[in-house]
């Protein structure tokens, strides 16, 4: 329910009593579904919206709680501070690459590329530093523009050529992993130094350096943020006079959030605090939310990913926007590169293979982003990353052999684009996709 | 019902338009006045659509002038077009499924408030715009692909609206819809008329014309056939100018003999 925020469903609340249409719009078909007040409107809604196959978040939210459940029964360090933390720091840069990919799901494109960009990232970040002794700041900014005008060539080959995205990513997939081989060819490794930007995202660096009253302050800061913002859209809609969510809902989803909050803040302070490649995760996530549901760029990627066609009539400019969201694709995979290559200090020839690709994808498949273009979030990559990220450390904990991880993930990814897939022809049968 | 300023919003003369070796539009003249419903009727490939692109500002033309507002006008591209104030609702009607009414409407015009997008605003645009063309949908924060396609055309027509049109071009309305919304969509071209927008509409279904329109233009072959006020005119007579039932052997015999007889 807290995240159920899409761009452009802002007015779940429906019309509370005191806030009665203009006559003209009361005459409406009695067909229509019109929802009741309170409390119990908000329960037959509810039930309306899981006939129509609008699952949102549920089903995610159901395989978190069974993930814990099984891992927790199999072995029970799995729940612990420590493991929480590790899970959290971890989810963290694969993340950075599924928010790049959410983009450009929302786009209804792909991007097979973003995990060899990001080794490719820590390569160059290393040859950089290392090798030529660059100032660290500069290479990261350096690295992300270098990501960036990456995925601006993929984005020139689908816009202005016409290739479709599978293919020029694919080719990036391999081409990018062999330019990483280049660069590493002679030591097939380079150390990075732990300083400056590099050991903010180390694992051993925290909030506030481990300060108790750091967890608590990001959580005090993330619900206050909630509260006020609801409160002052209510506040507007009201002025305004057009529906608005109700002042309980809006309690719901701040007590909600509260709960979740101070209660990983409890957990984060038994064990070092909160990692700070964690909070920059958080951050960047925010940012890009404004920008995918607040900002004009937001909206016309979301048109774009519904209809070319009415996009390209409504003046927007197609090509611009896809070359625009593939470059903020690859930005993100050189970003997430460094956060990577920050858990080791180390650029390495296995950076960005193996199943990270699949991992970024399928994160942002399972947080509920459609593969179909137009629908999704990108706090998708904030929720399916804590799912895969589980698996992961779950079977890490179990000492499951690296081939039992890869079917297990491969399982999860195909049931999540199964929910997906059938949740759309749902919707469509309902009448609401 | 035709009461006509004295200047037409829109009038095309003697235009023309070649696609290579196909001659679509010869010399076709075309007047829509302000508060005027002018329906263009025609049989396929008639050149009803090719007429409708060049005042759009799709296909540039050949010859002939374009006057707006009784001067002479370039229409080059299709913001030519919507800056002198044509607004066009297409057959498909490009909307994004995704997005929801307001979405749509405002759909590359979004209004900012400290360079975000101002939902609240653009809500109580959207529900004044649909209210005054009393214009029924369940809420303007639904998905366009949750609305039938009588309401999805409404959606497209108001969306034409939003950027203060002074010709409002439809491309078949009600096509694809049932008698209600049909009706219901002829309503809404009325409620145009009356605020004093010029209407131009292609229709290949008399009965719409003739409940809405004020003026019928037939085109046949890429030609003016004739243009008849409604009132006053049978659909036989429409009918016969968009077949060229008038215009084969025995009648061009007779206006022969009655060129030749005066």
């Amino acid at each position: 329910m807290s995240s159920d925020k899409t761009t452009v469903d802002t007015s779940k609340g429906g019309v509370p009593a005191d806030e009665v249409l203009p006559p003209a719009v009361e005459v409406i078909d009695p067909r229509l579904l019109v929802r009741e007040q309170g409390f119990r409107g908000y329960i037959t809604e509810f039930k309306r919206r899981v006939k129509g196959g609008e699952l949102g978040s549920m089903p995610v939210i159901a395989a978190l709680i069974i993930i814990f459940v099984v891992f927790q029964l199999a072995n029970d360090r799995f729940l612990s501070a420590n493991n929480i933390s590790n899970i959290g720091y971890y989810l963290a840069g694969a993340g950075m690459l599924s928010i790049g990919l959410v983009f450009v799901l929302l786009l209804g494109e792909i991007d097979l590329s973003v995990a060899s960009v990001s080794g490719l990232a820590a390569a160059i970040f290393a040859v950089f530093t290392t090798t030529h002794g660059m100032n660290m700041w500069l290479a990261v900014l350096l690295t992300i523009v270098i990501g960036v005008a990456i995925g601006a060539i993929h984005g020139f080959f689908l816009a202005k050529i016409g290739v479709p995205a599978f293919v020029v990513t694919l080719a990036g997939f391999l081409g990018w992993n062999g330019l990483m081989l280049w660069l590493l060819r002679k030591t097939g490794s380079i150390s990075i130094a732990d300083t400056g930007p590099i050991h903010i995202v180390d694992q051993t660096s925290f909030f506030m350096n481990s300060s108790i009253a750091g967890a608590y302050i990001l959580a005090t800061v993330g619900v206050a943020a909630m509260l006020l913002s609801s409160l002052a859209d209510q506040a507007r809609r009201r002025k305004a006079g057009v529906p608005f969510r109700p002042t309980s809902e809006i309690l719901l989803r701040t007590v909600l959030l509260a709960i979740v909050s101070y209660a990983l803040a409890i957990v984060l302070n038994n064990s070092n605090g909160v990692p700070n490649a964690l909070v920059l995760f958080l951050v960047v996530l925010v940012i890009c939310d404004y920008v995918v549901r607040r900002t004009t760029f937001g909206r016309k990627v979301f048109a774009v990913g519904g209809s070319i066609e009415a996009s390209s009539r409504a003046g927007i400019s197609v090509p611009g926007i896809r070359i625009a969201v593939f470059a903020i694709a690859g930005g993100f995979a050189a970003l997430g590169g460094l956060f990577i290559a920050g858990q080791i200090q180390t650029a390495n020839t296995q950076a960005g293979s193996g199943n990270l690709l699949m991992l970024a994808i399928a994160a942002a498949v399972i947080g509920g982003t459609s593969l179909f273009g137009g629908r999704g979030n990108v706090w998708s990559a904030l929720i399916g990353g804590l799912v895969i990220q589980s698996i992961q450390t779950g079977l890490d904990l179990l000492n499951m052999d690296v081939s039992i991880q890869y079917m297990i993930t491969g399982g999860v990814l195909l049931a999540a684009v199964v929910i997906d897939s059938v949740s759309r022809r749902t919707q469509r049968t309902s009448g609401r996709a | 019902m035709v009461h006509v300023s004295a200047t037409p919003v829109l009038a095309l003369r003697g235009v023309s338009k070649r696609f290579g070796a196909v001659q679509a539009l010869t010399d076709v003249e075309l007047e829509v006045h302000a508060g005027e419903v002018a329906a263009l009727v025609g049989d396929n490939g008639a050149g009803k659509s090719t007429l409708v692109k060049t005042i759009a500002g799709v296909h540039p033309i050949d010859e002939g002038v374009i006057e707006w507002e009784g001067r002479g006008v370039s229409i080059n591209r299709p913001s030519d077009a919507q800056q002198l104030g044509v607004a066009t609702v297409y057959q498909d009607l490009a909307l994004c499924d995704n997005l929801d009414v307001v979405g749509n409407l405002f759909l590359g015009r979004e209004l900012l408030r400290y360079g975000s997008i101002d939902e609240v605003t653009m809500e109580k645009r959207s529900r004044e715009l649909l209210n005054t063309l009393s214009i029924r949908i369940p809420s303007v924060r639904i998905p366009i692909a949750s609305l039938s396609g009588g309401q999805r055309q409404v959606v497209a027509i108001a969306r034409a609206l939003i950027g203060d049109p002074k010709v409002v071009i439809l491309d078949e309305p009600t096509a694809a819809l049932g008698v209600e919304q049909t009706a219901q969509v002829l309503d809404l071209v009325e409620r145009l008329r009356e605020r004093g927008l010029g209407v131009i509409l292609i229709s290949h279904n008399m009965a719409d014309v003739t409940a809405v329109a004020d003026t019928v233009h037939v085109l046949r072959l890429g030609r003016n056939n004739g243009s008849f006020p409604v009132k006053g005119t049978t659909n036989e007579q429409i009918i016969a100018a968009i077949t060229g039932a008038t215009d084969n052997a025995v009648t061009r015999r007779q206006s022969r003999n009655a060129e030749a007889t005066q």
